[in-house]
C-alpha cells in the first residue's frame, strides 16, 4: 500500500443472520486527514467503526488500517490508534495524574516516558492546578480536552473519535477543534463519527452512511455545492430522507 | 397562561446551579432555553416542576404558584425529562395507558393531541419501551407527557443523541403542539436548534446571558463577522490569534470565523499578513453572526 493512505476499506460487508448492518463500503483515508464518518442512528456507523479497531471480524471485504490487516493483525491496529469516546473516557474516580499514568501503562510506555508525557499534557492543557483532583469534579470541557490528550499519548497513527464534542459549551468546542486541527497537522488521521452535523462541518472529506450504504463522499464544500444547500444538516436529511 | 420565574436561585454545597434568573414565558410561546451541559438548565426545569425547591425567588407555572400550588402544577404540566424515564419493561401502549390512568384519563378522551405521533409508534405499540430505538424513544415520551392534555409541556433537552431526521422531525411536532394552545418551554444544547423557537434564552453558568428572538440576538451582533479560510487550517488560527488587531478567532466548521478590534478594517491587510505567513488560498468573505457567535462573545 502506498504509504498516505492510512485506511484502505475496499467491500467491506458485515452482516448479521441475513442483515447486512454494513453492506460492502469502500473509501480511503489519508495521512493526516480530518475525516467525518456520518450516518442516522442505526446506519451501520458504529458496527463499521468496530471492524475498523480491530474488535470485531468482517463477514467479507478488505480493510486495512495504519498497515495492518483487521483479519490478520487486529492487535497491532489496537496498539497504532487512539480512541476516544463520549460515553467511554476517563475513570472519574481517579485524578488527572492517575488517568494519564493509567492509560500511559494500558498503552504500554515506560514510567519515564509517562513522566514526560504528564508534565508535558498538563502544561499543555493549563491543568496545573487540578492535577492530582479526581477527574469527576472536572467540567465537562476540561474532561473531553483531556481525553483526547490521553488517547494521544501513545502517538498513535489514527485516532478515532466518537461523537466528541456533544453538549460541550461553544468557546470550550472550538479549543477542542483547535487541537484537533494540531494533531492532524502534526500527521495524525483523525476519524470521527457522529451525527452531529456541524461537527461534520468541520472534517476535511465527511462519508455519509444510509442504511448500511456510504451514500456520499466528498468535501463538505463540494457536498454541499452538489445537493445545492446551505450546510451539512440539509445534505443529510436530503440523503436520508430521500 | 403562561410561565414567571423571578430572581430564582439555586445552590448545591458549593456549586452555585442557578443565580439570579428572571425570564417569562407567554402563553402559547415556544420558548427556548439554549446553553451547554452544565448551565442549570436540568435544575431550573425541576424547580418549574416542583420536583425542586429554589434557594431564593419565586416562579409560577399556568398561574400556580411552584410551591404553594405544587399539586394543580403537576396536573397541568407534561415533563420529557432528558434522561429517558419511561418503563423499559412495559410496552408502547402499557406505558401510554399507564400515564392515562395516573392523571385520571384515557388514551380516548385525548388522542387527538397525540395521534399525529402515536401513529407513527403505533405499529410497535406491542413492543417493550426498552427495546425501542433513540428516536421511537423520544416519540413515546413525548405522548407520555401530553395525554393528560397539559397547558404547558417542558421538554428537557429533547433531541440529544437523536440524529438529524429525528430532530427535524421533533421540531416540527413541537410547531403543530404550539398551535394546539400548548405553552412550550425547551432546553438544549444545539445552537442551531434555538432558531425553530418563538424567543431563546441563552444561559451558561447557571445566568443568563441574554433573551430575545432569535432574529433579534443575532442582528445585535456588535461587529462585522468574517469567513476566513487557508491551505492549511492549523497554521491559520495560529497566525490568526497572533495577530494584534484580531478581536475573535473562531474555528466554525470549514472557515475561521474572524472579527477584528478596528473600525476601519480592510480585508486586504489581513490577506497581505497571512500571506506574509506563508498561507496559500486565501478566502476572506463577510458572514452574518449566528447565534453561536452571539453566544461566545456573550461568554467572552
Amino acid at each position: 500500500m502506498s504509504n498516505n493512505k492510512v485506511i484502505q476499506v475496499e467491500g467491506l460487508t458485515k452482516m448479521f443472520g441475513d442483515f447486512a448492518a454494513v453492506n460492502a463500503i469502500t473509501f480511503e483515508v489519508e495521512k493526516g486527514e480530518i475525516f467525518g464518518f456520518l450516518g442516522a442512528n442505526g446506519a451501520g456507523k458504529t458496527t463499521a467503526m468496530k471492524m475498523l479497531i480491530g474488535i470485531s471480524n468482517p463477514t467479507s471485504g478488505k480493510a486495512t488500517v495504519a498497515g495492518f490487516d483487521v483479519y490478520t493483525h487486529p492487535e497491532e491496529i489496537k496498539k497504532n490508534i487512539g480512541y476516544m469516546s463520549q460515553k467511554f473516557a476517563l475513570y472519574d474516580d481517579l485524578t488527572v495524574k492517575e488517568n494519564i499514568a493509567f492509560f500511559g501503562g494500558i498503552y504500554g510506555l515506560s514510567r519515564k516516558r509517562i513522566k514526560e508525557k504528564s508534565a508535558v499534557l498538563i502544561e499543555e492543557l493549563g491543568l496545573e492546578k487540578v492535577a492530582n483532583k479526581l477527574v469527576g469534579a472536572l467540567p465537562l470541557g476540561w474532561k473531553q480536552k483531556l481525553s483526547f490528550s490521553v488517547s494521544l499519548l501513545h502517538d498513535p497513527k489514527i485516532v478515532f473519535l466518537d461523537e466528541p464534542t456533544g453538549g460541550v459549551d461553544p468557546i470550550t468546542r472550538r479549543q477542542f477543534w483547535e487541537m484537533i486541527y494540531k494533531a492532524a497537522n502534526q500527521g495524525t488521521t483523525v476519524f470521527v463519527t457522529t451525527h452531529y452535523m456541524d461537527e461534520a462541518e468541520y472534517c476535511d472529506r465527511v462519508s455519509i452512511m444510509v442504511h448500511g450504504k456510504i451514500e456520499a463522499l466528498d468535501t463538505p464544500k463540494m457536498l454541499k455545492k452538489q445537493f445545492k444547500v446551505e450546510n451539512m444538516n440539509d445534505v443529510f436529511l436530503k440523503l436520508a430522507r430521500g | 397562561m403562561g410561565i414567571s420565574v423571578k430572581h430564582i436561585s439555586k445552590s448545591y454545597k458549593n456549586v452555585k446551579a442557578l443565580q439570579d434568573i428572571s425570564f417569562e414565558v407567554k402563553p402559547g410561546e415556544l420558548f427556548g432555553l439554549i446553553g451547554p451541559d452544565g448551565a442549570g438548565k436540568t435544575t431550573l426545569f425541576r424547580i418549574l416542576t416542583t420536583l425542586l425547591i429554589a434557594n431564593e425567588g419565586t416562579a409560577t407555572v399556568a398561574g400556580f404558584d411552584v410551591l404553594h400550588d405544587y399539586k394543580s402544577i403537576r396536573k397541568h404540566v407534561g415533563y420529557m425529562p432528558g434522561k429517558f424515564s419511561l418503563y423499559q419493561d412495559l410496552t408502547i401502549e402499557e406505558n401510554l395507558e399507564f400515564f392515562a390512568t395516573i392523571f385520571g384519563t384515557t388514551i380516548e378522551e385525548n388522542y387527538d393531541l397525540i395521534k399525529d405521533i402515536y401513529v407513527q409508534i403505533e405499529p410497535f405499540k406491542d413492543r417493550r419501551a426498552g427495546k425501542l430505538s433513540g428516536g421511537m424513544k423520544q416519540k413515546l415520551a413525548l405522548c407520555c407527557a401530553l395525554i393528560h392534555k397539559p397547558k404547558v409541556l417542558f421538554l428537557d433537552e429533547p433531541t440529544t443523541g437523536v440524529d438529524p431526521v429525528s430532530r427535524k422531525e421533533f421540531w416540527e411536532m413541537l410547531k403543530r403542539l404550539q398551535e394546539k394552545d400548548i405553552t412550550i418551554l425547551v432546553s438544549t444544547p444545539y445552537m442551531d436548534e434555538a432558531a425553530l423557537c418563538d424567543r431563546i434564552a441563552l444561559i451558561q453558568d447557571g445566568e443568563i446571558l441574554q433573551i430575545d428572538t432569535p432574529e433579534a440576538i443575532v442582528k445585535h451582533y456588535p461587529k462585522q463577522i468574517y469567513n476566513v479560510r487557508a491551505n492549511n487550517m492549523y497554521q491559520l488560527i495560529n497566525n490568526l490569534n497572533a495577530y494584534k488587531y484580531n478581536h475573535s478567532v473562531y474555528p466554525f466548521g470549514e472557515f475561521i470565523h474572524y472579527t477584528d478590534s478596528r473600525e476601519d478594517f480592510e480585508p486586504a491587510d489581513l490577506v497581505a499578513y497571512l500571506e506574509s505567513k506563508n498561507l496559500l488560498h486565501i478566502e476572506i468573505e463577510k458572514t452574518e453572526a449566528t447565534i453561536e457567535d452571539t453566544f461566545m462573545e456573550l461568554a467572552k
